[in-house]
């Protein structure tokens, strides 16, 4: 049926999968997103001066990513054009039906409001020196205002800071609930459990720092530029310790079930040791979160040049991206591959050109960046603008 | 910025009062019209009950069989149609070579009480309505129903 | 009363307003018909089953049901005994065109029949984000086949495997119980030509019907007690084994 294969015993309706790729797409765009805003705010909220240098390109790496999330979800659903309903009819006891208005509130009220004060001063400018269309959009993007007298700058900074700190508790709901639809489904053993938020935040929270560090270290690349070696080791250390309270996480998780063993426990077991052997142990655990901590944990201890800890940390950086996707697949899809009747098994099949196939993820995949790319050439995180804020001396407030 | 916020609610507060459904919220957080369009589709098993009215001899023979509890249609397929336009549709004939063994084929898995025979060594290919008349299958007197209500036949 | 154009151009909005209430406002498709007199559930008698998929067919062709996907089914359970800690348990197209000879020997055998389970605290239409599925107000879990967006997430919180997404329609389909039936005093397809029994309509609100007498006089059993979810599929004869 379905020309999928079964193992043992699937209730009929479930051999199919119900939620591919894209679904595992999806917590992972929003988790660089939470990601790099917790990035971003270590420098604004907790005063580590060493990672300004990311400051910016965190806040639009974040950016590029939203705008994108959206999008595997609409190309999942079997009504897209149904969506609106999620705003219009939220059912409040579905976590899925927050994804509206958390998706608006941290779009708006969070990351554009933000982006938009930190750079206003330099939009203005380049509204004024710019030539061509660019200008007029510079100028639609002033809202009007093209004050940038020293006291209108220290508000913009103000009113910053405390968007960030409340884009902090943001940025965890708007990752956290991901963890919370599939840790509040109690039909499902792999995937019910109160530590899921938990996971899947500290888990974004790594994958975020690791994107900002890469793009960081590609673009100082790219423009020839120095990389801020004080900054990196500074975005290194915290992506360790991340990765250790994200591990530690999800080891805890596999000891409680291994112990408890419960009525799924041979089932689950069972499959992580067969079907899902070589994403979960293999490219998951030893290649993805291991290796990148031990990494990690080497250029922690032992000194080195600044190039060895460059390559250290790029190839730290990639394992760890693709460690946490990893970790998403083996969430949502493991999730769906063993029965309910705790019987049996099924296979999912990746189609390559389906609307919900293989070339589509890649290609959401890649679109962030290309997004990225185009914000970095607009709004320039680096201090090139005459008259920046990042030269301006207002103190600390 | 807050001009366009407040722009955005606007649009929003006015979006909502066009677009959510007007039984939305009758009976609970769902379109209450949705009921009755699901009450409205059609129905394709007439039922037992409807069957009597105009097959009395069959119906007849059936309540005294040991077949009395197995309804028309569960042989005879879905009959609505017939049932309200007996002259439109008549009810297709009935593979007796297929309809029986789904019932009585032998099986391990089927309780032990329940008639059921290997087909290929009962009657070796000969259809069963050869020996068995399906509205009164035991051969040898109709009347035995009462006396094997406990075989599967209770309803 | 003189109608002036005024008049009527306030008379006609409200006019149609009332119309569209009207129509709207009456889910009982027979006259007699009232949902709170009613709370559905079913009752399945597991040893009276034979496996033949009769109920299958007869709820395929009742509610068009599309292929490879079932709204009802029928597994065949296997039961050794120890050592064996797992039964082995089939359903050829959910027992459709019945059932295979059974390879194994000896131990327990017998069928079983689902379906959606009409749970009163139904975990399916909590995870709902817009409200287009639903427990009507007597007892049904119905899906709004107009709202549905189709993101599958009832599928995942349903417990029993027995929702789907329609592939012609694109959104969520299950057992309704055959609420266009139930609603007309006739009786589920399934029910209607299971054979033996094995299968009837109960309605816990009606302490005359026979099937709810005979809830409340015998040890009967739904799946998966611990989750919770209240479903009113009882099963009589329910063996430990069955998942």
């Amino acid at each position: 049926m379905h020309g999928i294969p079964v193992e043992g015993f699937m209730y009929p309706n479930e051999i199919e999968l119900q939620w591919s790729v894209l679904i595992v797409l999806y917590p992972f765009l929003t988790g660089l997103v939470a990601g790099a805003f917790i990035l971003a705010s270590l420098e604004r909220v907790f005063r580590i001066e060493e990672v300004k240098p990311t400051y910016r390109l965190a806040l639009l790496t974040a950016l590029a990513f939203l705008l994108v999330a959206p999008l595997p979800l609409q190309l999942h659903l079997g009504h897209p054009e149904r969506s609106l309903e999620m705003y219009l009819t939220p059912h409040t006891s579905s976590a899925m039906a927050m994804f509206g208005f958390v998706y608006l509130w941290y779009l708006m009220a969070v990351l554009v409001l933000e982006i938009w004060l930190d750079y206003r001063h330099d939009i203005v400018v380049l509204s004024q020196t710019t030539t061509g269309w660019k200008r007029w959009l510079y100028k639609a993007m002033t809202l009007g205002s093209d004050n940038i007298s020293p006291s209108a700058l220290a508000l913009d900074h103000k009113v910053g800071g405390i968007i960030t700190i409340i884009g902090i508790p943001s940025a965890f709901l708007l990752h956290g609930y991901v963890g919370f639809i599939f840790g509040s489904v109690k039909a499902n053993p792999w995937w019910s459990s109160p530590l899921m938020p938990v996971v899947f935040l500290f888990s974004a929270i790594v994958s975020g720092i690791a994107t900002v560090m890469l793009v960081y270290m590609f673009l100082c690349r790219a423009r020839g530029e120095q990389v801020d070696m004080r900054c990196v080791d500074t975005v290194a250390k915290y992506l360790f310790y991340a990765f250790l309270i994200d591990f530690t996480l999800e080891l805890l998780d596999l000891i409680h079930r291994i112990y408890e063993a419960d009525d799924s426990f041979r089932s689950l077991d069972f499959m992580v040791h067969t079907k899902l052997y070589i994403p979960h142990i293999v490219i998951q655990i030893l290649i993805g979160t291991l290796t990148p901590i031990i990494l990690l944990a080497i250029t922690q201890v032992v000194r080195m040049t600044a190039a060895k800890r460059k390559v250290m940390y790029s190839l730290a950086g990639c394992l760890t991206l693709i460690g946490i996707f990893a970790m998403r697949w083996n969430v949502v899809i493991g999730g769906q591959l063993f029965s309910k009747s705790f019987l049996g098994y099924t296979t999912y099949k990746l189609g390559l050109i389906d609307r919900e196939g293989l070339l589509v993820a890649i290609a959401l995949t890649i679109l962030p960046f290309f997004i990225l790319w185009g914000l970095v050439k607009l709004l320039p995180p680096w201090e090139d603008v005459q008259g920046s804020h990042l030269e301006a001396s207002y103190g600390d407030d | 910025m807050a001009a366009v916020f407040a722009a955005g609610i606007l649009v929003f507060l006015l979006a909502r009062s066009i677009f959510v459904p007007r039984t939305f919220g009758q009976y609970g957080h769902y379109r209450g019209a949705a009921l009755a369009e699901i009450a409205a589709k059609p129905v394709m098993f007439a039922g037992h009950g409807a069957c009597e009215g105009c097959h009395t001899e069959v119906f007849d023979v059936k309540t005294k069989g040991v077949h009395a509890h197995v309804a028309c249609e569960a042989c005879h397929g879905p009959l609505a149609k017939h049932a309200d336009d007996p002259t439109a549709l008549q009810p297709p004939k009935m593979d007796v070579a297929v309809l029986c063994v789904r019932c009585h084929e032998a099986n391990k898995a089927k309780p032990a009480t329940f008639p059921q025979v290997v087909s290929a060594e009962h009657s070796g290919g000969v259809p069963c309505d050869t020996c068995h008349k399906p509205h009164s299958p035991r051969i040898g007197g109709a009347d035995t129903a009462s006396a094997e209500k406990a075989s599967g036949g209770g309803k | 009363m003189n109608i002036t154009r005024r008049r009527l151009l306030y008379l006609l909005p409200a006019a149609a307003i009332a119309w569209d209430a009207i129509i709207a406002g009456t889910p009982e498709a027979a006259p007699n018909y009232n949902m709170t007199d009613h709370w559905w559930g079913f009752l399945i008698d597991v040893t009276k089953c034979i496996g033949c998929g009769t109920c299958v067919q007869a709820c395929q062709a009742e509610n068009n049901v599309p292929d490879g996907y079932y709204r009802t089914w029928v597994e065949r359970y296997h039961v050794a005994g120890w050592p064996e800690e797992n039964p082995t348990v089939d359903s050829p197209e959910g027992g459709k065109h019945g059932f295979p000879p059974l390879e194994k020997e000896g131990g327990k055998n017998f069928y079983v029949p689902k379906m959606c389970n009409h749970c009163a605290d139904s975990p399916c239409t909590q995870v709902c984000p817009v409200g287009a599925t639903f427990v009507s107000p007597d007892g049904v879990v119905l899906v709004d086949q107009k709202y549905c967006l189709g993101c599958r997430y009832c599928i995942q919180a349903c417990p029993y495997g027995c929702r789907f997404i329609n592939p012609q329609t694109m959104t969520a389909s299950k057992c309704t119980l055959c609420y266009h039936r139930i609603t007309k005093g006739l009786t589920t397809a399934c029910s209607e030509t299971c054979p033996t029994g094995t299968r009837q309509l109960v309605d816990l609100k009606n302490p005359n019907d026979p099937a709810h007498k005979f809830i409340e006089t015998h040890s009967v059993q739904v799946l998966k007690p611990h989750l919770a979810t209240q479903a009113k599929v009882f099963y009589y004869g329910l063996d430990g084994s069955v998942r």
